[in-house]
């Protein structure tokens, strides 16, 4: 007898549960508005995108085109695919020391899988992550970047 | 009763006699066999290739996207130009597969669901074939197309494609056992098998209003195992992409994957067309009893638009269930057949005879 009861309320709750499921499903059919999809080529102009969206691997310069790299070479080191190449250059600062600065921080674009480490590692906090996303170009070159722009300087600290 | 539905076989006739005024008897028949079969083929493609942007918009609104609407006005071309695609596609030979059968497999299936759209009636006198078995030929007919999928699945020499045509074979077996005992229910209250004498008895209400509780039991058993039945999740695991890539069909590529494609959403079409002229009247407006005032405004809308608007009703309702729950497993698919949807739709035709022979329905 008790087996029998279980068997009827097994299936009560079974169609209860599936129509719980239905109405969800269901409200979503009959309310068009909720719709999420960005209707990208379209809304252009408008597109923004979230800080933490990973496009591309900056370098930020402030007003001053003055970066924060060192040259020390950890994001080079640390970047899985070999898409970042250093290159660096000693120059006698005031005091007459020899000190190493940047020539030129490579980025390979075509070989970024966008993992972070570069800009979760660095010290000097001189990478982050850019918004563009439309990369597509027509020749492999394009995609080789310098991100440190043409005369810019490290900031020094004030001591 | 229902004297002013439009009936087309005032139009197929004066056809018929035009054609009879032109040629001898044998070729009247010839060529009226070629004009059937060019309107079915041209049917079966606008219908399976609108059912597919159906399906495709149907779930985008319900998971909140929009679905296509690039190709044409709303994406109404965009399975037109899948099809071109699909046309266009290499036909890939598998090596070690049994070269006849992999290449017949798809055909039988898309035969089988040709077969069973001959016999539906599509409006009041529009029927191909008015068997007196009708029910009966096309549940046997659709039913058919396992053997197909069975053959597609041992032919391609794939894993994948052998467990998803197995899972199937198992699934259609069980599942027929239900989808004939529900129409079996109408069959006992109608006293017959014939489509048309099944429309025809529904002239003051539906089935499903006059049949009792055991007409809506039986309607909504019949949902679920003819779900089942077209492989149409969530009973879809002969073709569970998560885990055999893609069941039967795995290796297929090009039109040979296009007539699987299509005859799984024509099959899906030929269910809710069964159900909506076994339970929802067909091509019959709805009706009430003696109202003659209500059912003289009912039959002023032309029966081709009641018999598919119920047919998608019926659609978007199969739709809905593939969209909303996951995918069964195979075990607990059993169980659902052999524990719960036999025993209950066995219950209910007992009930339902009883019911006939005590005269209790309308």
């Amino acid at each position: 007898m008790n087996s029998i009861v279980e068997y009827f309320t097994d299936i009560f709750k079974g169609l209860s549960s599936l129509w719980a499921g239905m109405r969800v499903t269901g409200k979503y059919f009959f309310s068009p508005g909720a719709i999420v999809t960005q209707q990208y080529p379209e809304n252009r102009a408008t597109l923004k995108m979230e800080d933490r969206f990973k496009g591309e691997i900056i370098m930020p310069h402030d007003a001053n085109n003055l970066h924060a790299c060192t040259g020390c070479g950890i994001c080079e080191m640390n970047c899985p695919n070999g898409s970042i190449e250093i290159l660096s250059d000693r120059v006698a600062n005031a005091e007459g020391k020899l000190e190493r600065v940047i020539d030129k921080h490579i980025y390979h674009l075509s070989m970024c899988t966008f993992c972070g480490l570069c800009v979760k590692t660095c010290p000097s906090d001189a990478l982050a992550f850019g918004q563009e996303f439309e990369h597509a170009v027509f020749d492999r070159s394009k995609l080789t970047k310098v991100l440190n722009l043409p005369g810019s300087k490290l900031r020094k600290e004030a001591k | 009763m229902s004297s002013n539905i439009y009936d087309f076989s005032s139009l197929t006739g004066s056809i018929h006699s035009w054609l009879s005024g032109l040629m001898s008897s044998g070729w009247v028949i010839f060529s009226e066999m070629v004009l059937v079969g060019l309107v079915f083929l041209l049917m079966y493609a606008l219908i399976g290739l609108f059912l597919v942007y159906l399906e495709r918009k149907v779930c985008a609104i319900m998971q909140n996207r929009v679905g296509p609407n690039r190709v044409g006005k709303w994406g109404l071309l965009q399975t037109i130009a899948d099809l071109i695609k699909l046309l266009l596609k290499e036909l890939i030979p598998i090596r070690k597969s049994d070269a006849l059968l992999f290449n017949l497999a798809p055909f039988i299936v898309i035969i089988c669901s040709f077969l069973a759209m001959a016999a539906l009636p599509y409006a009041k006198g529009l029927q191909a074939i008015d068997f007196n078995i009708g029910v009966f030929y096309v549940m046997a007919v659709s039913s058919l197309s396992v053997v197909g999928i069975l053959l597609a699945g041992w032919s391609s020499n794939s894993k994948y494609s052998l467990i998803g045509a197995m899972r199937s074979g198992a699934q259609i077996v069980s599942y027929e056992l239900s989808v004939g005992l529900s129409l079996l229910a109408i069959v006992v209250f109608t006293g017959s098998m014939q489509l048309s004498t099944i429309i025809e008895s529904q002239a003051n209400g539906w089935w499903i209003f006059k049949g009792h509780i055991p007409a809506f039991i039986s309607f909504i058993i019949f949902l679920i195992a003819s779900t089942a039945e077209i492989n149409r999740g969530p009973f879809d695991l002969a073709e569970a992409e998560s885990e055999l890539t893609a069941g039967f069909h795995t290796e297929y590529s090009g039109i040979k994957f296009a007539f699987f494609f299509l005859a799984e959403y024509m099959n899906m079409f030929i269910v809710a067309a069964l159900g909506a002229t076994v339970f929802l009247g067909g091509w019959m407006p709805f009706h009430v009893g003696n109202w003659e005032g209500f059912n003289l405004i009912m039959d002023y809308i032309p029966s081709v638009v009641w018999f598919f608007s119920k047919t998608f009703f019926l659609i978007l309702i199969i739709m809905w269930f593939k969209w909303t729950f996951p995918r069964l497993r195979i075990d607990q698919l059993l169980t659902l057949e052999w524990k719960y949807l036999l025993p209950i739709s066995l219950l209910n035709i007992v009930v339902i005879a009883f019911i006939v022979l005590m005269g209790w329905h309308f």
